[in-house]
């Protein structure tokens, strides 16, 4: 290794000895080869000239169009999105306006319902009262009636069995005693 | 400048990659005659004419990969133009866009296996550097008059030391197309045959791991080296431009 590099560095120094003797014959670099400097010269200027004719005929316009018209889209799109949301925004007033109506209206509607239900009910408890009024009195007066009748037959039944028990005694019948004798017993 | 050491088989052709060559026969090579230089800048106008124009050609409002590289470019570009020289200076901007992407191309094309670096050579660099000086130059002084001279005389500075300074600026002027070029040239060069030594390296078995290795790693260099010359010269350029438009400091 150590003798192989040592050979490459000789080889460099020879190379490099060798090298500097050829660029003395050859003028040295190729940059300086002032031969070759017209035609350089003059492929650099049609190069420039053809670069230069196609970028302002088409690159550039075209590319400034694009950028322009991408900012352009990106602008419209940034508005049409400005323009959504204030849309949206009055779509959710409107909405929540809607809702607000709705629920006066439904209170309202509540309210109404309540007092014509309130009405009915006042009208239908006083019909019932009435006619529970109606049919008590009715009722007790039949009571009355049977209760009457009742002592009523309670009263002839009496007289009758005074007078039977009187005259199954020997006793001589008065009507008309028997039966005042009663009436004072049961009053009694 | 083919060196060759005998026994090893070790081939050192750093420079072999930057000669002209007639693309035809040998012999002279004239103003007109199709080089190698010929066809590499075809090749570039070619790649730019694809990305630009090809790639652009959908106009999509959501671009595809290659157009997004050419909005990229022109985005790139635009902005360092009216960053660093104005609003004004964006009437120049086909000019340094032309000179950009002609640079990043050529850069980027001559990373190619056996291609032709154009960039590489100082006449090519020599005359966009003297085209930006001297177009630079005539605009001051068409658009400041006599004023433009004022870039020279740094009124901020006090009075004793103002004919000195000016001596420095007109001098750094002068030197701005020489720096432009060779900054890019040389950078291009360099790096170009730095590889192609480690690759003449590679021809010994043992080392040429480590050749192969130092050849990637160069070329990952070269492909940063590449953008970067080409960002530079533009900023450059942005930057003299800025001066002939306003020379007061």
């Amino acid at each position: 290794m150590a003798t192989e590099t040592h050979d490459v560095a000789a080889d460099v120094a020879h190379g490099a000895a060798e090298a500097a003797g050829h660029a003395a014959q050859s003028a040295g670099m190729p940059q300086l080869d002032f031969a070759s400097f017209p035609n350089q010269i003059f492929w650099l200027l049609v190069t420039l000239a053809l670069i230069w004719w196609v970028l302002t005929r088409i690159a550039l316009p075209r590319i400034s169009a694009v950028l322009a018209d991408r900012q352009g889209t990106i602008t419209g799109d940034l508005t049409a999105a400005e323009d959504y949301k204030l849309k949206a925004k009055d779509a959710e007033a409107a909405y929540e306006r809607a809702l607000a109506d709705a629920r006066t209206q439904a209170q309202k509607i509540v309210a109404g319902a309540k007092a014509e239900i309130q009405k009915d009910l006042a009208v239908a408890t006083a019909h019932a009262d009435a006619e529970i009024g109606a049919r008590a009195a009715e009722s007790e007066a039949r009571i009355n009636e049977v209760r009457a009748g009742a002592l009523e037959a309670v009263e002839n039944v009496a007289k009758v069995t005074a007078a039977d028990i009187v005259a199954a005694l020997g006793g001589k019948v008065d009507a008309k005693a028997v039966a005042a004798a009663v009436s004072a017993r049961l009053k009694g | 400048m083919a060196t060759e050491a005998e026994g090893t088989g070790l081939v050192f052709h750093p420079m072999d990659q930057f000669i002209v060559k007639p693309l035809f026969g040998e012999g002279p090579i004239h103003w007109y005659t199709p080089t190698n230089v010929t066809l590499w800048m075809g090749l570039t106008v070619l790649a730019i004419i694809l990305v630009l124009v090809v790639g652009t050609r959908g106009r999509a409002v959501v671009p595809t990969r290659i157009q997004s590289i050419a909005e990229l470019a022109y985005g790139f570009v635009h902005k360092m133009v009216e960053d660093v020289a104005g609003k004004d200076g964006l009437k120049y901007f086909p000019y340094i866009f032309t000179l950009f992407m002609f640079i990043v191309f050529a850069n980027f094309l001559g990373l190619l296996p056996r291609a032709f670096t154009a960039t590489s050579h100082i006449a090519v660099t020599g005359v966009l550097a003297l085209m930006v000086f001297v177009s630079v130059t005539v605009l001051g002084f068409v658009k400041n008059g006599a004023s433009f001279l004022g870039l020279f005389w740094v009124a901020s500075a006090p009075l004793a030391l103002r004919p000195v300074l000016a001596l420095i600026e007109v001098i750094s002027y002068f030197v701005r197309p020489v720096s432009h070029s060779i900054r890019l040239a040389g950078n291009m060069m360099a790096g170009h045959a730095v590889i192609k030594v480690f690759a003449g390296f590679a021809a010994i078995a043992v080392i040429s791991p480590l050749s192969i290795a130092a050849i990637t790693a160069m070329y990952g260099l070269e492909i940063l080296v590449s953008f970067i010359q080409a960002y530079v010269f533009t900023i450059l350029t942005c930057v003299y431009l800025k001066d002939a438009l306003h020379p007061h400091h």
